[in-house]
């Protein structure tokens, strides 16, 4: 499912018009497929062994065959009607292989036994075509097989199991309480993820996987008919790496105190719709910021893409390398500023981590689609660049021994390469809570949410939006603010990084489009932090007449 | 199996209706094969083939929909799947917005440059040949290349129980390069995508990208603020497209678009940009061929989208339209803007003071009421004076609105074929230059 797939089947794309010169819509399925249990496990593996059998007679030196089951559902209502309910699959298997120290890929959706070989067998006649070009032989991290394991999203209640009524009951529900709040137009949208995967490798790994993402959603939106203007204020939900009962909220997962309630591990729809309604009165009304330098107090609704932007990227070791160079772009955090063991990335209040076992987050798994165990490690220590994230052919230049477990493709169809696992911002030690540290801001911005984000190919310059900007002038919010929007370099921006509240604050925001790659493909991707204080931040206004 | 004839492919969505007891229902069926290549640091990084189809079953009771998918094509894989489909829609909530499927529609002839059967079928030894004529050029000229280069051939058709068909065949094939010096001080870009691997030449497109590479090393730093630019077609159509793409009647008669006016209505009809500006769609243009129907069974045709500044028509949706009391109208597939005959060479002859844009990166909304994107120069900027590139410089952010960089338009050159880096859509746009764009900060980045 890519990005522009999703904005087609939830109605918010062009009306189309982007998609019309190849109209292919996805492939749904009835909600009674979707509740189907999965593949059997030992017909995957035999399914595998096929692949694995025919692509060793052919040549190749090492194989690994991915079998994935991808559901998705989507609930999209506007206003008081339901615009779609739909549920799709995806099935097929994927066989990558290297032969004549070249890699090798192909897929195919027909999972008899001559067409599993056949793409076994196109994979390595890839890959003995393409062996002409590799200036070097592939070289592989060594990894155990683990025999037959398997992992499960520790989920409480799988999300495809509630019946579609009362999801659409829940989104038509938000609908009308924003409206009643004062939103003219409100669409809503409940999307859930269930990946079905399996692994094999002739390291004699067979890993089966099941993992489940969900994410609900709503943009508000209130015009003033009279000037013509109209605003959105989008939800303040995380798309999370949990099942339905994300959306049984708890009085124990609201963080209160603050001019709009935020969420932690449970998601309140139904309050943040009617305080999304009456917020986009009150952004209209909001005057427009005066440019300049402000000190800004992020949340973690926000905080999480400047650090997916600013961190995550820039630390994948396939961008330092230049892997990218023609669509993502490269990075700056180049091998000898990590070599040198002093640059200074940002503030010792930066402390920055990579998890893909962090419960509840959209990164975590058992296993990653290379059959390496997933882990923790530190990316930022203290301010400095100590690591980056790799896989198995990268692990050499690092000097490391094993992979680090970042290997991920987005469907059994795309060959996996290296993704970013969750990257957050560790919180601070020191018992800090955001309303304190507003106290201390004398000019400042208190920025609520995700919008706008752009940043440059090798991650230094970069423009952030938000969803609700509040004025902090001697210590108090004193007012909303409009049209903000902050530019700054990387580096500089983290070694503003003045303060970070302590771990009762901490929360995870995230992505289910993260794009990379060539063909493009997106990844689920969690970045937690506690709310943090940059000092002297520029400010441009974004108001245009046309 | 994955691209199969019309014959092949009628025949199977007929015996998927003839299971039907909807009072509606309607077949999508489409399918494709592709290969890739992907290299960088002057070598193949990875490379695939991918073969699949797909068959999408809607059956309809009233105003309730259910829809389902399979990709077996035997009888009883389809009787069940059809069955399952009905009582999916017996289950589902009905939608107050349903429109009835189309009925029979004319389309017009399919362009015959639609689908290239070789390049369809290329093989992993054409498409390595390909790629090792652009490293060639990377190794003689010492430069670090990094590419893409991928095949498809692809069909999709549709039928249903009001008499409806529609088929197309699509082949095509994309190739881009990026060319950095060793020191990663220079970059430079190119890319093209066609119908026909004939037409797609990765020696000149390579040598093209080496040359912007080799060319913007030491680039100097200079003030952001307001610029004649001269915008590449790659770079335009970053821009452009989120004008065109943004054209949609509802939105605006809800007033949530850049196209509503205060008070109420809309923009249609308005000079919104300069009287040089010519937008329109033709899925029988040569030179970008596209299909001849949308994906809910329209017919495509040439629709001018704006004439001489003026917003000639606003793409509606069956359900709106209806509403609205008009006829309804896809949105455009195939994107052509009009320009001169002068080269990208003649735009830069003719400027006194000016930037060359090479690409444009990371494009992103900043305010939907005034279409205000901000995004980055890339791979190749270059300073102009007294109608000479001059020196390479640092890449820029800017935020601009294509509306009122279509207001500020100095020139228009001769129309290229581009695709673009944001949304894969290919159009035929001209190079264009443009007074007072607005650069607001400086990167660094190469």
């Amino acid at each position: 499912m890519k990005r522009k797939d999703f904005l087609y089947l939830t109605g918010m794309g062009f009306g189309g018009a982007m998609l019309s010169r190849i109209p292919v819509i996805g492939a749904p399925i009835s909600q009674e497929a979707a509740l189907q249990g999965g593949i059997d496990v030992a017909l995957k593996k035999r399914m595998a062994d096929v692949a694995l059998n025919a692509a060793r007679s052919k040549g190749a030196t090492y194989t690994d065959v991915r079998i994935g089951r991808y559901l998705r559902e989507f609930v999209v209502t506007r206003e008081n009607k339901v615009q779609n309910v739909v549920n799709t699959e995806s099935y097929g298997m994927g066989v990558r292989v290297l032969a004549d120290g070249c890699w090798g890929f192909a897929a195919t959706d027909r999972m008899d036994n001559d067409s599993i070989a056949r793409a076994a067998a196109d994979a390595v006649a890839i890959a003995k075509e393409n062996a002409r070009l590799q200036s070097e032989p592939v070289q592989l991290a060594p990894q155990k097989g683990y025999g037959e394991v398997s992992w499960k999203a520790p989920i409480e209640k799988n999300g495809f199991e509630v019946p579609i009524k009362d999801k659409v009951d829940l989104l038509l529900k938000v609908n009308d309480t924003a409206m009643k709040a004062g939103a003219n137009y409100v669409t809503s949208i409940i999307f859930l993820v269930n990946e079905q995967k399996y692994f094999a490798s002739t390291d004699g790994s067979y890993i089966d996987q099941d993992i489940h993402r969900i994410w609900p959603t709503f943009y508000a939106t209130k015009i003033d008919q009279k000037s013509g203007k109209f605003i959105t204020r989008n939800a303040l939900s995380a798309p999370r790496g949990m099942g339905y009962e994300y959306l049984m909220p708890r009085d124990s997962d609201k963080i209160k105190g603050m001019p709009t309630m935020l969420y932690r591990d449970r998601y309140d729809m139904i309050e943040d719709a009617g305080l999304a309604g009456l917020q986009t009165g009150q952004k209209l009304a909001a005057k427009s910021v005066e440019p300049g330098k402000y000190d800004l107090i992020l949340d973690p609704t926000n905080m999480w893409l400047t650090i997916h932007e600013s961190v995550g990227h820039p630390s994948e070791l396939d961008r330092v390398l230049g892997y990218e160079a023609n669509f993502a772009g490269t990075s700056f955090l180049t091998l000898d500023k990590w070599k040198s063991g002093k640059f200074n990335f940002g503030s010792k209040n930066v402390n920055i981590v990579a998890d893909k076992t962090q419960p509840g987050s959209l990164g975590a798994v058992g296993y990653d689609d290379e059959g390496v165990k997933c882990g923790k490690w530190d990316i930022i220590k203290d301010g400095t660049l100590v690591n980056y994230q790799t896989i198995r052919d990268q692990a050499h230049i690092l000097g490391l021994n094993a992979s680090q477990g970042c290997c991920y493709a987005d469907s059994w169809n795309d060959v996996q390469f290296q993704r970013m696992p969750n990257i957050s911002l560790q919180p601070g030690k020191a018992p800090l809570t955001p309303s304190d540290m507003i106290k201390n801001v004398e000019k400042g911005i208190y920025i609520i949410g995700d919008s706008s984000f752009s940043i440059d190919q090798q991650r230094y310059n970069f423009q952030f939006s938000g969803q609700l900007y509040y004025e902090v002038r001697n210590g108090k919010i004193v007012g909303m603010l409009n049209d903000v929007a902050y530019q700054s370099n990387t580096q500089e921006f983290w070694n503003s990084c003045s303060a970070v509240c302590d771990e009762r604050d901490y929360r995870l925001g995230g992505s289910f489009f993260d794009g990379k790659g060539q063909p493009e493909q997106v990844s689920a991707v969690s970045h937690g932090s506690s709310t943090a204080r940059f000092n002297g931040v520029n400010i441009i206004n974004t108001a245009r007449k046309i | 199996m994955a691209i199969l004839s019309q014959e092949e492919a009628q025949a199977l969505m007929k015996k998927a209706l003839s299971y039907s007891k909807a009072d509606e229902c309607e077949i999508n069926f489409s399918g494709s094969n592709s290969g890739n290549i992907r290299y960088a640091r002057n070598s193949v990084s990875t490379s695939g083939a991918v073969s699949t189809t797909s068959m999408v079953i809607s059956s309809a009771f009233g105003k309730k929909l259910g829809v389902v998918t399979l990709n077996e094509y035997d009888d009883k894989s389809i009787e069940t799947a059809v069955r399952r489909s009905e009582e999916l829609a017996q289950l589902a909530p009905e939608n107050p917005e349903y429109m009835p499927f189309l009925g029979p529609q004319t389309y017009g002839p399919t362009n015959p440059k639609l689908y290239d059967q070789k390049t369809a079928e290329m093989t992993p030894k054409q498409r390595a040949d390909m790629v090792e004529a652009s490293l060639n050029v990377a190794k003689e000229s010492k430069l670090t290349a990094a590419g893409f280069l991928q095949n498809t051939g692809s069909f999709s058709a549709m039928m249903n129980s009001h008499g409806l068909f529609a088929y197309n065949k699509y082949s095509d094939i994309n190739f881009s390069i990026t060319m950095r010096t060793p020191d990663s001080l220079g970059s430079g870009y190119a890319t093209k995508d066609y119908e026909d691997f004939n037409d797609m030449d990765t020696l000149k497109l390579t040598k093209i990208a080496a040359q912007k590479a080799s060319g913007s090393v030491t680039a100097k730093a200079i003030e952001p603020g307001k610029y004649t630019v001269i915008l590449e077609p790659a770079a335009g159509i970053v821009l452009l497209e989120n004008l065109y793409g943004s054209l949609d009647a509802r939105s605006a008669d809800e007033g949530r678009s850049f196209l509503s006016k205060a008070g109420g209505g809309t923009r249609l009809g308005e000079k919104l940009v300069d009287e040089r500006v010519n937008i329109y769609s033709d899925p029988a243009d040569p030179r970008l061929p596209t299909s001849t129907w949308s994906g809910d069974g329209q017919p495509q045709q040439k629709v001018n989208w704006i004439e001489k500044g003026v917003i000639k028509n606003l793409y509606y949706s069956r359900y709106w339209a209806q509403k609205k009391g008009v006829k309804p109208m896809p949105g455009p597939g195939g994107v052509i803007m009009e320009g001169g005959e002068g080269s990208i060479e003649d735009l830069i002859k003719s400027t006194e003071k000016g930037i060359l844009v090479t690409r444009l990166w990371y494009i992103r909304e900043v305010d939907p009421q005034t279409l205000l994107y901000t995004g980055l120069t890339r791979d190749g900027t270059f300073y102009i004076e007294n109608g000479q590139i001059k020196f390479p410089v640092k890449n820029f952010r800017f935020n601009e609105s294509p509306v009122i960089m279509l207001n500020n338009l100095e020139a228009l050159g001769k129309p290229e074929r581009t695709v673009s880096g944001e949304s894969f859509q290919s159009a035929l746009i001209p190079p264009m230059k443009i007074r007072d764009f607005t650069f607001s900060s400086l990167s660094d980045a190469v």
